[in-house]
């Protein structure tokens, strides 16, 4: 079981989703799962077709996920990002800031993270360095 | 300087208030030390071996009184009355107790300091050249940029969880004082065609596969620096590796890679952010630029300083020693040493913080730096005030007129405080200094770097020192590996090992040996001891430090 | 299991002031090593770690201390830990402090 976080709070993913492989990834695939070391070369000419990516955390000090998220950004892909397994609440903004919709962690981790510590990282927009330094002159 | 905005005010505020929960959560359990460590380290709190060791940093090396006051009220208040400054611009304060460290660091907001990214697998503290906006041989102030790479890589949302940590060090001058090719990435601000840019050095790094960083790129335009090294470093955490944390370093991932793959992944990755970037980086550097303005010089009459030059050789020795030249002719920029003989390098208690920062903002316009060589620095005293300064410096114990010389040693904590280390450097440092200082050829030795580190990962810089020393644990006993030839500077080189360690009371001994050897072979006392060893080499210098009595004997007798 | 040829102790760093903690026979954290429980068995003295190793919110890192008998009661065999046991020799900070008052 699964808890979805996102800037509302705690909830369960309403329904089954079928993520794909990138091995068997095709035009009609809407929901691709990666792991931290795809090639997203691999993936560039599916981004308008897929509609949710999920890039899985194999553990929360492996930060490769946030710039595979921020990449696919700036590759143009507009669809839902997903940040999967181990990612903890003070990871939040980061997730949010590098382009992620939301996060997906296990039942386990939320519990021992309880909503209110995700939500206290919900103002992730606010004092963030990097959206001063890139806006425009 | 550069004074913090409501935007960064606001920054440090939060940040500080996570912590503090953070803090809350492990102490009621709800999150696991392996949890928060990481967390802990990203705000410089590092548990060593007798208490919580609180890493601050200090930007670019730049201090004014009112800070180093407060570091001063730190140290009294909640550690042992005193701070020990880093070879990297922090001051580290090493009797913390974790419940009161978010208590300290609302003090430090209070100075526009903090202690984020000091530590962790995340890009650290930005240093540059401790004589900025004072150096002779100086393009631009080097901490124009510096604070431009703080704020871009402050709370970087993809970079705090890298394969390993990332240095980055600056400096706008030629001579290299930054040690900019010992770090991750090390950036020398040139001028091309009339446009400002950088010269891009990669992958240097000490610890325990020591090198010394390439040239990715002779030259990146000002408004390109950011997205370069965003690129730099994205390219990096997708590449470097994580399955091993010695070899996770840019460097190894450089050297694994090759530097041609390397740069053309940069520059694909360049493709995809520059556009990111919209301008208002470079409006910033612009508003820097004006904090950073330098003090109004004007010209002085000096004919007190000169009386006292002539008359008073123990003043003369100090300013023979401890000044450097500053780009005015009547100002002086003043390195105050704390390596008095026998103290601990880098050390300083509240009482010569407080003295210090009265000096500052008496003589050097409220101004102070952190050099790397674990010493302080007034930027810009007028040449007139100099010996005031310096006997005030006497009172407290701090005019060892010894910087550049043998005894101006640099030394981690090693043993005596830190967790990974192998051996004890401190009374290694204090042996050494005591020794040559009784000797009285200090002076007569003239320029020397000796560094010190107590483990493989070189914290002392001990693989550019002309001598390094590295403290091993040889079957449960303390034993130092000497290195010679080392050089952090624009002629960056990484020293040689000599062969087999020596024990903690043979250390002393093989140093003289040493340096014995250098003033009988050196062609004239100007011949450096760096310059006599690239003339003679390793093999004589090896010869000399292994020739001992006995082994004379055993010569003889065969 | 083999009988070490050192008997060990277990220490740890305390999770709030940081400083050298010993585990006692009774479950507890002591900052004298002369209190600690000394184990002559190897298998005792993993079991007793994990024990140790659980209290996670009153102590970081715990692990197995080799130490010798002397006349003045348990002493380390390691320069590391007798630098624990003692403080830096810079300063008279640390161990070597509070026994003096
Ligand atoms: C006392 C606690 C400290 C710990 C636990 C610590 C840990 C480390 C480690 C693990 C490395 C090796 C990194 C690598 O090779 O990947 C390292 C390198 C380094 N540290 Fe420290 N350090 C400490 C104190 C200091 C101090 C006091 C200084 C400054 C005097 C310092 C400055 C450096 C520098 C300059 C390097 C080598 C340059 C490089 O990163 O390649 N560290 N440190
Ligand atoms: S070199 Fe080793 S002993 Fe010295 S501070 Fe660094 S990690 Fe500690």
């Amino acid at each position: 079981m699964t808890v979805i976080i996102n800037d509302e709070g705690l909830s369960t993913p309403e329904k089954e989703i079928t993520y794909e492989r990138a091995d068997t990834l095709n035009k009609a695939t809407c929901a691709l799962d990666i792991s931290a070391d795809q090639d997203l070369n691999a993936l560039s000419d599916y981004l308008e077709t897929l509609t949710l990516i999920r890039i899985e955390f194999a553990s929360f000090a492996d930060g490769r996920g946030f710039s595979l998220a921020r990449i696919l950004r700036l590759m143009g892909f507009s669809g839902h990002l997903r940040a999967y397994g181990h990612v903890i609440s003070d990871q939040y903004a980061m997730a949010r800031r590098s382009g992620f919709d939301d996060v997906e962690v296990s039942k386990a981790l939320a519990t021992r993270q309880p909503e209110a510590e995700w939500l206290f990282r919900s103002n992730w927009s606010a004092h963030d360095y990097q959206t001063r330094l890139r806006k425009s002159a | 300087m550069y004074k913090y905005n409501d935007f960064d005010h606001a920054f440090v505020t939060s940040r500080n208030a996570q912590f503090r929960e953070q803090v809350n959560r492990r102490i009621s359990g709800a999150l696991s030390e392996d949890e928060f460590k990481p967390l802990r380290l990203m705000n410089g709190l590092y548990l060593q071996l007798h208490a919580y060791m609180l890493r601050v940093a200090i930007p670019y090396g730049t201090l004014n009184s009112a800070q180093m006051r407060q570091l001063a009220m730190i140290a009294d208040r909640w550690d042992k009355g005193y701070g020990h400054f880093t070879t990297r611009q922090n001051i580290q304060f090493n009797w913390t107790k974790l419940q009161d460290v978010p208590d300290i660091l609302d003090a430090l907001a209070e100075v526009e300091m903090h202690a984020i990214q000091t530590s962790g697998n995340t890009i650290r503290n930005v240093t540059a050249d401790h004589f900025a906006g004072a150096a002779a041989d100086e393009i631009v102030d080097p901490r124009i940029y510096a604070e431009l790479i703080r704020q871009w890589s402050t709370d970087h949302p993809e970079f705090q969880f890298l394969p390993r940590k990332f240095k980055v060090a600056v400096t706008g001058a030629k001579q290299d004082r930054a040690v900019i090719h010992a770090h991750d990435i090390g950036l020398q601000i040139i001028e091309q065609n009339c446009i400002l840019g950088m010269r891009v050095i990669i992958g240097g790094g000490l610890g325990r596969t020591p090198m010394i960083g390439k040239v990715i790129r002779e030259f990146v335009a000002m408004d390109d620096i950011l997205p370069y090294l965003e690129s730099v470093v994205s390219v990096w955490n997708l590449l470097g590796r994580r399955d091993n944390k010695y070899k996770a370093r840019i460097k190894i991932t450089i050297h694994e890679n090759g530097i041609d793959e390397f740069s053309r992944l940069v520059d694909e990755r360049f493709a995809l952010i520059r556009p990111s970037f919209q301008g208002f980086d470079q409006t910033l550097l612009s508003e820097f630029s004006d904090a950073f303005i330098a003090p109004k010089f004007q010209r002085f009459d000096l004919s007190a300083f000169d009386a006292r030059y002539q008359g008073d050789p123990n003043f003369r020795s100090w300013v023979d020693t401890n000044i450097t030249a500053h780009k005015q002719a009547d100002y002086a920029i003043a390195t105050i040493s704390l390596k008095s003989h026998g103290e601990t390098p880098g050390d300083a208690s509240s009482a010569q913080m407080r003295r210090i920062a009265d000096l500052a903002e008496t003589y050097s316009y409220d101004e102070l730096r952190i050099s790397h060589e674990q010493n302080i620095v007034m930027p810009h005293v007028q040449k007139a005030h100099l010996p005031d300064v310096y006997d005030a410096l006497r009172a407290i114990g701090l005019a060892t007129g010894n910087i550049g010389l043998i005894s101006d040693i640099i030394a981690c904590p090693g043993m005596d405080y830190c967790a990974l280390a192998t051996a004890r450097s401190i009374p290694i440092a204090q042996n050494i200094a005591t020794h040559f200082d009784a000797l009285k050829l200090e002076h007569d030795i003239g320029p020397l770097k000796i560094k010190i580190s107590g483990c493989i990962n070189a914290c002392g810089h001990h693989h550019v020192g002309h001598i390094g020393i590295l403290g091993l644990d040889r079957a449960g006993i303390e034993n130092y590996q000497i290195m010679l030839g080392g050089d952090g500077t624009e002629t960056p080189a990484i020293g040689e090992r000599t062969g087999p360690g020596f024990g903690a009371d043979e250390v002393i001994p093989a140093i003289e040996r040493l340096i014995h050897f250098y003033l009988n072979e050196r062609l004239a006392p100007s011949e450096t001891f760096l310059e006599c060893y690239r003339r003679l080499g390793l093999g004589p210098f090896k010869t000399a430090l292994y020739e001992t009595e006995q082994s004379k004997a055993r010569a003889n007798a065969a | 299991m083999p009988r070490p040829i050192f008997d060990q102790i277990i220490t740890a760093n305390a999770l709030l002031a940081g400083d050298v903690v010993y585990f006692t026979a009774a479950d507890t954290w002591t900052r004298d090593m002369q209190k600690a429980e000394v184990f002559s068995d190897e298998a005792i003295a993993q079991v007793r770690l994990i024990e140790a190793m659980a209290q996670a919110n009153v102590i970081v890192g715990a692990y197995l201390m080799p130490i010798q008998h002397t006349k003045d009661g348990h002493a380390p065999t390691h320069f590391r830990e007798e630098v624990r046991t003692k403080g830096p020799s810079n300063y008279a900070h640390g161990k070597q402090e509070q026994s003096h008052v």
